[in-house]
């Protein structure tokens, strides 16, 4: 029964339990997010080209920034990093599949419904969710539009699914390694997703709680954030924010296990400090539990929550700077090639770090006053994202796809892809440092007259990186539908259980499991 | 529904057809930019870095950012640096036999305890500046700040001084219909006055959602929340204007409700003061006058303007709020539409309740304005004591 293939038409994808086809599944449905996500990035761009209110009004400009973010967030970068788990997970532990194949087709299928239902909102009365994908309450409750409650309901089913997903993720990586593979033996990126998952388990319910909270002083008649009813507004962010700092680990320990996968292969050489890897990856997920107030340095904290959330955060530029330190180590003495994956995993690690150099600013304080809520925020968060989460997401993808359809990408164009990327994002992000510094505020569809200049440069970057992802989908699909052959090995003595499949990898893979030495 | 979908088509073909014809639009933005140069050049183009701003609180948080900007700088370079290195010398290409080597006990040690050594060297002049920011204490002037959608109230303690300030910058210039002025969204129609060389506390707080009241030269960012009360200070050293924004998300205006505070000698700020109580009195017994119809309406009309027209639109035509040309409460029963503008509409948190947000005599003219506007012609009228009334016997 070892090779039994796919069932044919639609119901193969309805019904799967392949961890190779949900896989696929999700890293599609995240590249059809990413591109929507983008197109509310260019219309939020393309309104702040130039000062004055020239296309949208501002309650539109409101939930493209709303919508930017959640559809980026819980759409792309989240749903991306489960599909290269499934795909890689099993193979690269030496399992035949995921633990709960069931519950595998169930977390993935619940998702379009759940951004059907987003972005539904849009074309109802009174507009989409259009305060912020932080949803500060009483913005999104009291002051929200009525369509809210779908809002609502798409965040619960999201986290239900990211719930199963990491269930099932735990389940497989502690149950189902081939003999031999120790915890201390499983390649980074599972180590990364095992305690990423661990974090999901952690704050998703979190975020549950916080949403129906907001549902019943919408609905029921609670006064959980309303200061007029004996609520907290304060309590929100607190609540929010207990949720959304993990969840900045959850997109980025992901990354970390590719960069840790590409970064040896391409340098010839093993990488440093793997134990050193692991603990400073297990040391960053406890953090992101006690540092989320650094969010709310401005609510008016007494003074010794204010120093504690200064010093935790500060703290974490330790165990991140000994991730880079041993990438950098990895590479030195190596034997270095230049292929497309490795070229977005050193861009990576320069621009991932330049993003903790602004996260280390923002940490302290008194200088966060000046900060809080500007363009230097967003430069800082879209530092860590875009080179750190998607960036690694694409070094995965040309690192993997030869093993997932058994074909070579271009790697003429995989490099023309990354240049237009890397420039693109930094014309598009740098200058938002500066007029951040200079004052602009975040989240304003119009500006005062002296930002203009770097608005404008940083919207052509953003016209000029978004079209470059259209050319990504396009190296993509010509890679899948023919190329060269890759080889089994597909790069230069990779390291890995995957590598040891051929190429493209069979639909069941180690349904008897490998001997690892 | 099908209006939204067709509205929302509509932008995204905007947005698209903008992004296609890009070249072009960029030379021609290029051009108009040069045109409106002088307005341009007065403000700071191309500013690249926090302000100084002007107190001793603003340079020592401008000093701790440039610390750690260049901490940060210098292990860049160092880190980079290596890894240049290392992208240069050591390729396949060039022939080099990678390494060995994958760990090192005491080089690992070092890189964990060199950074955190800096860091806690970081974290001293940090908590020192933080505990300075903290300590409110003894002010000579307390000024009560109170956040609306989308405007700041501003009360001086003690002295019976109280007004609201508003974004004048005119909706053209937003529009693009009039040229955009040297302040554009950096102007309001009352600016916050304090004296230079004083201790002015802020007591800061939100009357519906959050905001977050920040002047860069002053270093003063604070959240304005529903039900708390913020503290924060300054000692402004040299008479000036200073700008800032909202910084919190408020809604639709959270960009169009602007800061603006003018520093004056004392004896100025002293002058101004007693204008302004002046002119309370003056209001006080005007309270009580009985004005003409032309009178109210111009009045109801500025009233309008800052108030009403974020929601309602510049002909009264709507948008957030309902359209008010021709059609409910504007032209039914004039005591209703008293009692919509007093008390606000029962589980409508959008409308705001004016009744203590306007006095009597902008509520009576701008009753009057709206119900005589746009051809609405009910040609009926309120006087201030009309408002009183109203207000006694609800």
């Amino acid at each position: 029964m070892g090779d039994h293939g796919p069932a044919k038409g639609f119901g193969r994808w309805l019904f799967t339990t392949n961890h190779k086809d949900i896989g696929s599944m999700y890293l599609w449905f995240s590249f059809a997010m990413f591109l929507l996500g983008g197109v509310f990035a260019l219309v939020i761009r393309a309104e702040l080209f130039q000062p004055g209110l020239q296309l949208v009004e501002p309650e539109f400009f409101n939930q493209m920034t709303t919508m930017h973010g959640l559809v980026m967030v819980f759409g792309a970068v989240m749903p991306a990093f489960v599909g290269l788990a499934n795909w890689l997970i099993p193979m690269m532990v030496g399992a035949p599949d995921m633990a709960l194949p069931r519950m595998n087709n169930w977390s993935f299928w619940i998702l379009p419904f759940a951004f059907a239902m987003l972005a539904s909102t849009l074309f109802m009365e009174g507009g989409g969710p259009n305060f912020g994908w932080t949803f500060y309450a009483p913005l999104s409750t009291t002051y929200a539009p009525p369509s809210v409650t779908y809002f609502i309901f798409a965040i619960h089913i999201m986290g239900a699914s990211s719930i199963m997903g990491s269930i099932n993720i735990i389940a497989t990586i502690l149950n189902m390694r081939a003999p031999g593979m120790t915890l201390m033996k499983m390649p980074l990126f599972v180590w990364t997703w095992l305690i990423t998952a661990y974090l999901l388990i952690a704050v998703m319910p979190v975020l549950a709680g916080c949403v129906t909270m907001m549902l019943m002083d919408i609905h029921f008649g609670t006064s959980f954030f309303s200061a007029a009813g004996g609520g907290d507004p304060v309590l929100f962010q607190h609540v929010f924010w207990f949720f959304g700092h993990p969840e900045v680990y959850i997109m980025i320990l992901p990354a970390f296990g590719v960069a840790s996968a590409i970064i040896p292969t391409f340098a010839r050489k093993p990488l440093f400090g793997y134990a050193s890897m692991v603990y400073a990856t297990a040391s960053i997920a406890f953090l992101s539990f006690i540092v989320w107030a650094h969010h709310m340095f401005t609510v008016g904290m007494p003074i010794a929550g204010e120093l504690f959330f200064m010093y935790a955060t500060m703290l974490i530029a330790v165990p991140t700077g000994v991730k880079v330190f041993n990438w950098v180590t990895t590479m030195f003495r190596g034997s270095m090639t230049f292929e497309t994956p490795m070229l977005f995993a050193i861009a990576f690690v320069i621009l991932f770090t330049i993003g903790g150099f602004s996260g280390l600013m923002l940490a302290i304080a008194p200088a966060d006053f000046q900060y809080h809520d500007t363009y230097f925020v967003v430069a800082h968060f879209h530092y860590v994202l875009v080179p750190g989460a998607i960036f690694s997401i694409f070094a995965a993808v040309y690192y993997w796809l030869p093993k997932w359809c058994g074909n070579m990408y271009d790697e003429r164009l995989g490099k023309a892809h990354f240049w237009l990327s890397f420039v693109g994002l930094n014309v598009t992000f740098f200058p938002m440092h500066f007029v951040g510094l200079a004052g602009m505020p975040r989240r304003i569809p119009d500006y005062a007259l002296q930002f203009a200049d770097f608005n404008q440069i940083a919207s052509m970057g953003a016209f000029l990186f978004g079209f470059s992802q259209v050319f990504f989908l396009f190296i993509v699909i010509k890679t899948i539908r023919g190329g060269q052959k890759a080889t089994d090995e597909v790069w230069d003595n990779p390291e890995g259980l995957e590598w040891t499949v051929p190429s493209p990898a069979p639909y069941h893979t180690f349904t008897t499991p490998p001997a690892v030495k | 529904m099908r209006l939204i979908a067709k509205q929302l088509a509509n932008k995204l073909f905007l947005v698209l057809s903008q992004a296609l014809m890009l070249p072009a639009l960029l030379a021609t933005s290029a051009r108009a930019a040069a045109a409106s140069d002088s307005a341009v050049d007065e403000a700071q183009r191309w500013g690249l870095n926090m302000t100084e701003g002007v107190t001793a609180v603003s340079r020592e948080v401008y000093d701790l950012h440039m610390l750690i900007f260049w901490i940060c700088v210098w292990i860049g370079v160092i880190v980079f640096g290596i890894m240049f290195y290392s992208m240069i010398m050591h390729r396949k290409s060039a022939g080099v036999i990678p390494a060995k080597f994958h760990e090192s006990t005491i080089v690992e040690l070092a890189w964990t305890i060199i950074p955190a050594i800096i860091l806690v060297a970081m974290a001293f002049p940090a908590t020192t500046t933080l505990i300075k920011i903290y300590d409110s204490s003894e002010a000579d002037l307390d000024i009560k700040i109170v956040g609306y959608q989308w405007k700041w109230q501003y009360e001086y303690l003690g002295e019976d001084v109280s007004f609201f300030s508003n974004l004048s910058t005119p909706r053209d210039e937003i529009y693009g219909l009039a040229p955009k002025g040297e302040h554009y969204l950096l102007e309001v129609d009352e600016p916050l006055v304090i004296p230079v060389n004083k201790k002015v506390r802020f007591l800061i707080t939100a009357n519906d959602v959050l905001h977050a009241w920040w002047v860069p030269d002053l270093a003063v960012k604070r959240d304005a929340i529903p039900g708390y009360i913020n503290d924060a200070w300054t000692i402004v050293e040299e008479p000036g204007i200073y700008r800032g924004q909202c910084a919190e998300l408020c809604g639709k205006e959270h960009g169009f409700m602007p800061i603006v505070v003018k520093a004056m000698e004392e004896t100025d700020y002293n002058d101004w003061i007693a204008g302004k109580k002046q002119e309370a009195a003056e209001l006080k017994a005007a309270m009580s006058q009985t004005f003409t119809m032309k009178e109210l309406y111009a009045r109801g009309e500025q009233v309008y303007q800052a108030n009403c027209v974020a929601c309602h639109g510049a002909a009264g035509e709507g948008g957030l709020g309902p359209s008010l040309v021709g059609t409910g409460i504007v032209t039914g029963p004039i005591d209703a539409h008293i009692d919509v503008m007093v008390n606000g509409v029962a589980g409508n948190a959008v409308m705001p309740v004016f009744g203590n947000q306007l006095n009597n005599i902008d509520l009576a003219s701008v009753i009057t304005f709206k119900r005589n506007a746009w051809g609405n012609n009910m040609g009926d009228q309120l006087q201030p004591v009309d408002i009183l009334t109203f207000k006694k016997n609800q």
